[in-house]
């Protein structure tokens, strides 16, 4: 640790760090623009000046661009030099001569890097008297407003849009001081990671367009720490709100999850909680006015309740506390998931690797790290996007590492190391189904069934051991991509493999963790990541309910069940047929939801739940990591948490007048307490009565405005705010004004810092851990091995069962699912943007599949689902395989298919089965 | 006096093709060098003949080359690239020797190539050089066609490819890491140094970027050994050096003089001042070296004596301030260019160089006051070398510093007079 004199006060410093980074660790301010934990430094706004000295007796110094500096051993420096100070405030001058002096009316204002920098330099007065120069502004699309007058060209956001996030319709155009940063015209920025923008600038270029649709200053807003709720990667989120209504998700910095950054659905997909299509009152079906009171509700329940069968279907977009309260309420042998046999099966095979502990489940800050990553049969662009940032950033570090190791260069001398680098890669091999961006990235990118693709990844493992069984029948061509695969993932050092169950094939989860277990044998400890569809599949799979279908014979064969539903639209999920047997055969169905659906449609008593900013939950992410979330707006009307609802229930059930109040963290205890899997989950965050010398952790911060005037136009006296009786989180600005524990950092703020900047006031240093450690709990077995001390590296277990390779038939196709970023998802579709961006129906083929038939992009085609022929345009993906078709996922108007079935596909509703040649890979 | 670099070139006839240039005695030392030296005999001679780099820095041409690795570890494949983009105001000796004699420069790119061993060379033109174009392309074909290029050059072992490339006329170019960024492909902003391109340049290998002249000083030193080419010159920096004059001159033009001529000397092959036309001062070498002044018209014009009389030697071609010239309009004319030039990338050049023109102009305009003046001082303070990313701003605050310095008085007159003073103009 190099020893280094910052105004000649002695500090210990982080050797091979730039003497940017070293400052902020220190807790010393010093401003910057261009310099970027996530995307290092470049040494281009010259905002960072400081003086260095040659030694104790050099008084003149020299002026530096600190984040160009590495510091050394006895390096002295000063960030109070006067000429430093002066051309600090001198860059500011320079900025302001064309920024827009209209901070007031300015949408970023309050929580502008740029503002807080030009405060911090000291520059106040303008000298420039000349025009400004002004540039046309460009329709970005729904999520992002385009201010180009406000830029300050500090190339941050092409620097993360075009180098880290591998978007290509971002870039720098002309130049002097007419630089501008935009797309060659007008249009929708195709990147799903665009919305980052918003956090990148520092200032007003690209704001939040659905921000903008319900303005509110940073400052007004209540916050809270909060996870996003659309995919299993549990990336970390604050909500905003003001007046009751959810106003904006910003990123939350987790080291380990996601970092800095998020993708565009879980930034902007929070709309559905605002919706008009909101549940907000009981309703009880068949009377003449539905919404009920507490009284009538509360009657009609404790007659669907008492004496009767109950059974009851978790979510895996509810919390675990929910599904919990659901287990205790119904009994354990009456709990059942809301899928299919199936999907069912795979989920909980996924969760039972990854409890074994043999399994070594890498985070996504362990995948940026990796140095050989295989992808099998994920479609990660799609059903789990910051992974797929994550991989690229692998490829990227791996390569910038070797370049950097060769050159003598730190990592982050950005320009450099990019010289350096230039278009070399790490090892990604993508091998999916349908094509994706990652292929850009990929060494090896193929398209293939998802049998076959297994039969690739056991032959992989078969070429890392030989000992394992060998696939004979593996083309010449194929098996030099084995081997090369094998060779990369042999020779690196922290290898990942990814695969997940949205290709409904299970040879896929068993060839990764073959694949890794043949690594183990010559002790390489490879990383497993499977990824799951929903947010808490993980935790429902942990559960390990059996499926749809048992419940469905279960209700069949035994009238008179009292089913609860537990936030989940069935009819997304199982079949129409299937779903209406289901409910038709049930006596009562109680359904817990936030939204209006097909299933709530079925309740005979419907309970308004609250939505994940309305209540505080664990969900566990597909690393088996449990994060909670926090609520931000007191429910309106009578939407209740979910768990809040049951545990009522639960008092019903037993006739105990209203049930007990329990709190999320005793729901949690006795979770763990029940099921050993679960073991450590308590500590996941603080319990609601703790609270920092005597202070609970304020929503509202200290400049929170109008706390006495905010309802004045209904009462003119202060009402007294909601209580929180269920987190140590207050909805106030009183309270603790530090840095609270890590899981309940509710926004980032520091003396003079108001922008998400002053997020390195809550780190260790500059893109670590935060203070304390990142928030959440694994429970994986590996996790729980490691915390015991006990961990060996054990071998992932083994499978033999190598499917047979996928052969397309005459007159079937294999149906799979397309998930999509946008629109397969159910809640994020109700914001609008997100729905523009979804696609419409159609029906996939292959180039091959679409000549054979004699059809072409765009024609209407026929897919037989249920008996019923379904016509959609024909979309024909490039390069996919021969016998398979392909339906989006979740896109209104398609019905919910039996995924990974064979169907027929015909040219007109009433023709004749075609056969198709068959075409074997 | 010996003219090496423009005995051939003439402005009567076309020039030379490759069998009247082989007549001349070109491609000798090519030969001589594949057949009797190693890389490291004309290193070596580089090196102690004192070539300084003709582009402006005057950086010893031996010393850069002798960074850059040698042996069977070096990585490859190594480049060497002319910096062909000559833009800088006033300068145009660079094109002289391009349309003049194409195959000298290239000859000397294939000597330095092969000291280096590099494997490619490129020539980076500047757009405007059209007539350059043609014949450099044309040159480089013949070369190809003689074997100087190519596949295994005069039979021996040693390959070179060599390109033509035209940029798009931006005087950032010039600049040897925008150079390469632009030659990548990519927006011409400069790179972070180190690391240097001897080690990580074009395509992030091993680079050599040389000037025009420089390049084409090499085929003498390698035919005529380093002690001839010091003894052409007056100084301690060896060989000559083509000088150049602009302005308001009898004769503006361009010629290949010792090392160490004096301003005096120079102005008098520029045949003096026009009639009814004063000297009041001189740019030394291009737009961005500090004005010089009637005192110091016996300098010797080369690096080490100019930046002692508080300059620089720069390219040598001189642009001459006249009394009827405005200097403040002059200036403003340099910094309106500098400017517009300025790449975008770091903030002190990119909105510091507009506020200086600007200003400037409101000076010239008579709509000043003195606190304009001060904006001015600050700016050539605050614009100064390690300020800013690389040398464009400080380059382009040497004439606002020095006219600060000299001309003073036309500053204050345009000032109390409201107006400028002076009836030739040169503000837009």
């Amino acid at each position: 640790m190099p020893t280094i004199y910052i105004d000649s006060k002695p500090y210990e410093a982080l050797a091979g760090k730039n003497l940017l980074e070293t400052c902020l660790g220190l807790g010393i301010d010093l401003p910057y623009f261009c310099w970027h934990p996530a995307l290092g430094s470049v040494g281009a706004c010259r905002q960072c000046a400081v003086k260095v000295f040659k030694d104790a007796q050099d008084g003149t110094g020299r002026l530096v661009m600190s984040c160009m500096e590495m510091v050394k051993e006895g390096m002295r420096a000063s960030v109070s030099d006067k000429d430093a100070v002066a051309f600090r405030a001198q860059v500011i001058e320079w900025l302001m001569t064309n920024h827009p002096h209209d901070c007031p009316v300015c949408d970023e204002g309050g929580s502008c890097h740029l503002q807080d920098m030009t405060v911090m330099t000291g520059h106040d007065y303008r000298r420039f008297r000349y025009k400004k120069r002004t540039y046309e502004n460009q329709n970005l699309g729904p999520f992002l407003h385009h201010e180009m007058n406000r830029c300050i060209q500090c190339y941050r956001c092409v620097r993360f849009y075009h180098d880290y996030a591998g978007g290509k319709d971002l870039g720098v155009f002309a130049a002097h001081n007419h630089v501008y940063f935009g797309r060659e015209t007008s249009g929708i920025l195709e990147s799903p990671f665009s919305g980052n923008l918003v956090e990148v600038c520092p200032t007003g270029v690209f704001t939040d367009k659905l921000l903008k649709e319900h303005y509110t200053r940073k400052w007004d807003l209540a916050s809270a720490p909060s996870i996003c709720q659309h995919c299993s990667l549990g990336c970390n989120i604050f909500t905003g709100e003001r007046y009751g209504r959810l106003r904006q998700i910003t990123n939350r910095y987790n080291s380990e999850v996601n970092g800095y950054f998020l993708c565009d659905k879980g930034r902007f997909g929070y709309a559905f909680v605002n919706d008009v299509n909101r549940v907000t009152r009981p309703l009880l079906r068949n009377q003449t006015i539905e919404a009920v009171d507490e009284a009538p509700l509360m009657k009609t329940l404790r007659e669907m309740l008492s004496g009767e069968e109950l059974i009851g279907i978790g979510s895996p977009r509810a919390s675990i506390e929910s599904n919990f309260s659901l287990i205790q309420l119904v009994g354990r042998d009456n709990f059942y998931q809301g899928l299919p046999e199936y999907p069912a099966y795979l989920s909980g095979k996924v969760a039972e690797l990854v409890q074994s502990g043999a399994l070594y489940v890498p985070s996504l800050k362990e995948i940026e790290a990796s140095d050989a990553v295989l992808v099998l049969g994920e479609d990660i662009w799609n059903t789990a996007p910051v992974m797929a940032l994550a991989v690229r950033q692998a490829v990227v570090r791996t390569a910038a590492a070797q370049a950097g190791k060769q050159s003598g260069l730190p990592a982050w001398h950005d320009l450099a190391v990019k010289e350096a680098t230039q278009e070399k890669k790490g090892f990604l091999a993508n091998l999916t189904v349908c094509p994706s961006p990652l292929d850009e990235e990929a060494a090896f990118s193929l398209r293939r069934a998802p049998d076959t693709i297994a039969r690739l990844g056991f032959a992989i493992a078969h070429a890392i051991d030989p000992s394992l069984p060998s696939l004979p029948d593996i083309s010449t061509a194929m098996r030099s991509i084995v081997n090369s695969i094998a060779g990369a993932l042999r020779s690196a050092q922290h290898p990942v493999i990814i695969s997940g169950v949205s290709c409904y094939n299970e040879g896929l989860i068993k060839a990764a963790c073959t694949i890794a277990a043949a690594l183990h044998t010559i002790g390489l400890r490879a990383g497993v990541a499977y990824v799951l569809p929903e947010c808490n599949s993980m935790g429902l799979a942990l559960l390990h309910a059996p499926s749809f279908d048992n419940a469905t014979a279960r209700v069949l064969s035994k009238p008179g069940v009292t089913a609860i539903i537990l936030e989940a639209d069935i009819y997304r999920t199982v079949a129409e047929k299937e779903a209406d047997a289901f409910f038709d055969a049930c006596k009562h169905i109680i359904v817990l939801d936030s939204m209006h659906n097909r299933t709530t449609q079925k309740a005979h008593a419907l309970l308004p739940a609250a939505a994940f900013a309305e209540t505080d939950g664990t969900i566990i992410n597909y690393e088996a990591r449990a994060q909670q979330y926090f609520q931000v707006l007191a429910p309106q009307q009578d939407i209740r948490a979910s768990w809040k609802w049951l545990g009522k229930l639960k008092g019903l059930r037993a006739a105990a007048g209203n049930g007990q109040q329990v709190h999320p963290d005793e729901i949690l205890q006795q979770l763990e307490q029940a099921l050993p899997a679960f073991k450590g989950i308590s500590r996941v965050a603080p319990s609601p009565d703790f609270r920092v010398h005597g202070q609970p952790i304020p929503r509202d911060p200290q400049r929170y405005s109008g706390r006495t005037a905010i309802l004045a136009n209904l009462t003119v006296s202060e009402p007294r705010p909601p209580q929180d009786t269920d987190s140590p989180l207050a909805f106030s600005m009183e309270g603790y004004p530090g840095i609270p524990p890590p899981a309940l950092i509710p926004f980032y703020w520091a003396p003079g810092w108001n922008s998400n900047q002053s997020v390195s006031k809550y780190q260790q240093e500059p893109g670590g851990a935060l203070r304390d450690g990142d928030p959440g709990v694994l429970l994986s077995g590996q996790a729980v091995l490691r915390l015991t001390g006990e961990e060996k590296p054990t071998a992932p277990p083994l499978f033999m069962d190598i499917p047979e390779a996928f052969e397309a038939r005459e007159d079937r196709w294999l149906l799979l699912p397309q998930v999509h970023l946008f629109g397969s998802d159910e809640l994020s579709s109700y914001t609008p943007g997100i729905r523009r961006l979804a696609p419409q129906p159609y029906i996939g083929l292959g180039e091959a599949d679409a000549t054979a038939l004699g059809v072409i992009e765009g024609d209407d085609i026929f897919v037989w689902l249920e008996g019923k022929a379904c016509s959609f345009p024909l979309a024909i993906r490039k390069g996919l395989c021969p016998g398979i078709t392909l339906l989006p996922m979740g896109i209104p108007g398609i019905p919910v298919p039996q995924w990974g079935s064979w169907v027929k596909i015909t040219l007109s509703e009433d023709a004749e089965e075609i056969r198709c040649p068959s075409k074997i890979f | 006096m010996e003219r090496p670099l423009t005995k051939h070139i003439s402005f009567r006839r076309p020039s030379l093709a490759l069998e009247e240039y082989e007549r001349t005695g070109g491609y000798a030392a090519v030969r001589k060098a594949l057949k009797q030296l190693t890389p490291e005999d004309i290193q070596q001679q580089v090196l102690a003949s004192t070539l300084k780099g003709r582009g402006g820095a005057g950086f010893s041409t031996g010393t850069k080359w002798g960074l850059i690795p040698m042996g069977a570890d070096a990585p490859h494949p190594k480049y060497l690239i002319a910096n062909a983009d000559e833009m800088e105001p006033g300068t145009f000796k660079d094109r002289l020797l391009l349309e003049g004699n194409p195959h000298q420069l290239i000859e000397g790119m294939i000597l330095s190539a092969y000291a280096i061993q590099a494997d490619i060379a490129y020539i980076f033109l500047r757009w405007a050089y059209r007539k350059a174009a043609v014949l450099l392309q044309q040159s480089i074909e013949e070369a190809y066609g003689a074997g100087y290029l190519g596949k295994h050059i005069l039979g021996g072992s040693w390959s070179l490819e060599m390109h033509l490339h035209t940029g798009v006329g931006r005087y950032m170019c010039g600049e040897e890491t925008a150079l390469l960024n632009a030659l990548e492909g990519k927006r011409a902003t400069p790179r972070a140094k180190p690391p240097f391109p001897q080690l990580s340049g074009l395509f992030g290998k091993p680079t050599i970027v040389n000037n025009v002249e420089t390049l084409c000083c090499i085929p003498h030193i390698v035919n005529n050994g380093a002690d001839w080419f010091k003894s052409l010159s007056r100084c301690a920096e060896g060989g000559t050096k083509l000088y150049g004059v602009s302005g308001k001159v009898n004769h503006p033009g361009c010629w290949e003089l010792p090392m160490g001529t004096t301003i005096r000397e120079l102005l008098h092959h520029a045949g003096g001042m026009k009639n009814g036309h004063r000297l009041k001062g001189l740019l030394p070498g291009g737009a961005s070296t500090d004005f010089l002044t009637e005192q110091h018209l016996d300098t010797p014009l080369d690096y080490t004596s100019v930046a002692a009389a508080g300059s620089r030697l720069g390219t040598g071609t001189i642009i001459v301030l006249d009394d009827a010239t405005c200097p403040v309009g002059f200036v403003h004319n340099l910094q309106h260019f500098f400017a517009q030039e300025s790449c975008g990338w770091c903030t002190p050049c990119r909105e510091g160089l507009p506020w200086v023109e600007k200003t400037l102009l409101s000076i010239e305009r008579g709509e000043a006051t003195p606190e304009d003046i001060e904006l001015l001082r600050m700016h050539t303070h605050m614009l100064g070398p390690g300020h800013t990313f690389c040398a464009l701003a400080p380059g382009a605050m040497e004439p606002l510093q020095s006219a600060l310095h000299y001309f003073m008085d036309d500053f204050e007159r345009h000032l109390t007079e409201k107006k400028c003073p002076y009836a030739n103009h040169l503000h837009r």
